[in-house]
């Protein structure tokens, strides 16, 4: 027991020591395994590549990334990724901010409770299940897409890029609603009343208030919707039909040649960092 | 706030358009999981309930929701511990790093999954030199701590340290502080961040596709494996379904809570 009380003697007197105790466990797992993992990845795509048995040798090489700068293929595959990225953050957003207003500031603050939870319903159900209840919506022919507007003379746009499109701002549009909404929700009800007081319309309030003051919120939700759009291959498998993105050609070349799907996965994370970086000063890391 | 009728207009038509948008596709893999027809043409040409029996006893489904459930479990017990230590250090602090710090807790989420995966694969194949059940739990446990982490951290911001610094003041030492101040303040959000990171390990396929051994089904993976099979069309309208259905329970264990937090 004496031990014990000079240990929390000393705890209770060194900051420092309570902060280390702190984050010894969270940091060993995130910077151990997790940095580790990633620096050793990145680390592989300097390497070569038996050709014969796809094991890693231990050969600096940089011909990974000249194989991915110089093949036009890639640089296609990285626009569109980014395409496709970008479409989906702005379509979640275009879409979560009147959502998100509507149930923070117009509807009873009583049904508010239930129309979050009719938003965040989507976000528990699975991921799978919500690609393949697309995949039942555009499916050629028989599905219901087709089935609605063929009476207009119309056909399902069948599997592709629409569909890649369409299918991931379903699964993140919880990710952007939510951020927003907990940041509409904090915006003082005295600003709006003086905007519409000193005679602005409903357009000028939202593009002179209420856009300025939410913006890191909508900078929060859009970094999950970029990220999780960008790094995806598996809904543009089940929905893509044979349009293919970076995460596709990650997927390909793991376990044939893993150096150079090291090499291009390091594009998205490249993208991602900048991204993340040139955010910070917004605040929405705080917004989460 | 007062708002001019095309506007209003404008919100109720985006809000109307935003719920179908969510809706219609989930309400109709509930209705193929009893449509008759195994083709699931739509519209649905006749009812029946037997995929549903048949789902029930299906093996390969029950493993790999027995796997799912004890990943998910073990996972977000050490996502609890780990990401309220972190949340703890990191709001209540301030210290050198302190910025790099929040920004390493961001980027198990932040990047995409597919890196975490195969830079996980690399490392366990290498070391370990294969893959279990113990591999899945630790790429898993990995972005739980990010959700964790943050839920605990927002609720420690808005808490703000006077309560417990009040606590301490009258005598009470860091431990009874925590016990008695801290940790009932803090419960709901722990217990939203483990729902949360539970429901996200359950659903996890991608990190899962590469730390998961040969054999080792989680529910997602059995799902995805089936679903370009056109024989098992039907099982896997019915798990998905069920697994609707199922999302409900923690949006209203959610709701119940944060009712209590506003009633209190």
């Amino acid at each position: 027991m004496a031990t014990l009380d000079t240990i929390r003697r000393s705890l209770h007197r060194n900051v420092r020591a309570r902060i280390a105790t702190l984050l010894a466990l969270p940091l060993f797992w995130l910077v151990v395994l997790y940095i580790g993992s990633l620096a050793a990845l990145f680390i592989t795509s300097i390497w070569k590549i038996d050709t014969f048995t796809s094991k890693v040798v231990r050969e600096f090489t940089l011909q990974n990334f000249i194989d991915v700068f110089t093949d036009k293929a890639y640089f296609n595959v990285t626009i569109r990724t980014l395409f496709v990225a970008i479409c989906v953050t702005l379509i979640c957003a275009v879409i979560a901010i009147p959502m998100a207003f509507f149930m923070a500031r117009i509807a009873r603050p009583r049904s508010r409770p239930v129309l979050i939870a009719l938003v965040i319903t989507p976000l528990w159900a699975s991921y799978l299940v919500k690609v393949y209840a697309w995949r039942t919506m555009f499916y050629p022919e028989k599905g219901f897409i087709n089935w609605l507007i063929e009476p207009l003379g119309g056909s399902s746009p069948g599997f592709g890029m629409f569909a890649v499109i369409i299918g991931l701002t379903y699964l993140w549009l919880p990710y952007m609603v939510l951020p927003i909404y907990a940041g509409m929700e904090k915006l003082p009800n005295s600003l709006l009343d003086a905007s519409s007081d000193l005679g602005a319309k409903s357009g000028r309030t939202f593009f002179s208030i209420i856009l300025p003051i939410t913006w890191p919120a909508i900078i929060a939700g859009s970094i999950f919707t970029f990220s999780l759009s960008m790094g995806d291959y598996i809904t543009v498998q089940i929905l893509g039909g044979t349009f293919q993105m970076l995460g596709n050609v990650v997927y390909q070349n793991f376990s044939l040649n893993l150096p150079f799907a090291a090499a291009v996965a390091l594009i998205p994370v490249i993208i991602m960092m900048v991204y993340l970086g040139s955010i910070r000063k917004t605040g929405a890391l705080d917004n989460l | 706030m007062r708002l001019s009728l095309p506007a209003r207009l404008f919100l109720w038509t985006v809000m109307g358009f935003g719920f179908a948008f969510i809706y219609v596709p989930l309400t109709l893999v509930v209705i193929n999981s009893f449509n008759k027809n195994t083709s699931f043409a739509w519209p649905p040409t006749g009812f029946t309930t037997s995929w549903w029996s048949k789902a029930a006893t299906n093996e390969g489904v029950r493993d790999a929701i027995t796997r799912s459930a004890i990943v998910a479990l073990t996972a977000t017990a050490i996502a609890l511990v780990l990401g309220s230590l972190a949340a703890a250090a990191i709001a209540r602090y301030s210290f050198f790093g302190r910025d790099a710090i929040s920004l390493l807790f961001v980027l198990p989420i932040a990047l995409p999954g597919i890196v975490t995966g195969i830079a996980l694969n690399n490392v366990f194949t290498n070391f370990l030199g294969e893959l279990t059940i113990f591999t899945i739990i630790v790429g898993h446990a990995t972005f739980c701590i990010v959700v964790v982490f943050n839920n605990v951290a927002a609720r420690y911001r808005r808490l703000g340290s006077s309560l417990e610094e009040a606590s301490m003041d009258l005598g009470a030492n860091r431990l009874t502080t925590f016990r008695l101040v801290t940790f009932p303040l803090i419960r709901s959000a722990l217990v939203a961040g483990g729902l949360l990171s539970f429901a996200l390990s359950f659903d996890e396929i991608i990190v899962t596709t590469f730390t998961a051994g040969a054999g080792q089904n989680t529910l997602p993976i059995w799902i995805f494996q089936n679903l370009f099979r056109p024989n098992q069309a039907p099982i896997v309208n019915v798990v998905a379904a069920a697994l609707i259905l199922v999302s409900i329970l923690p949006i209203y264990l959610s709701q119940r809570l944060t009712q209590e937090k506003s009633a209190s």
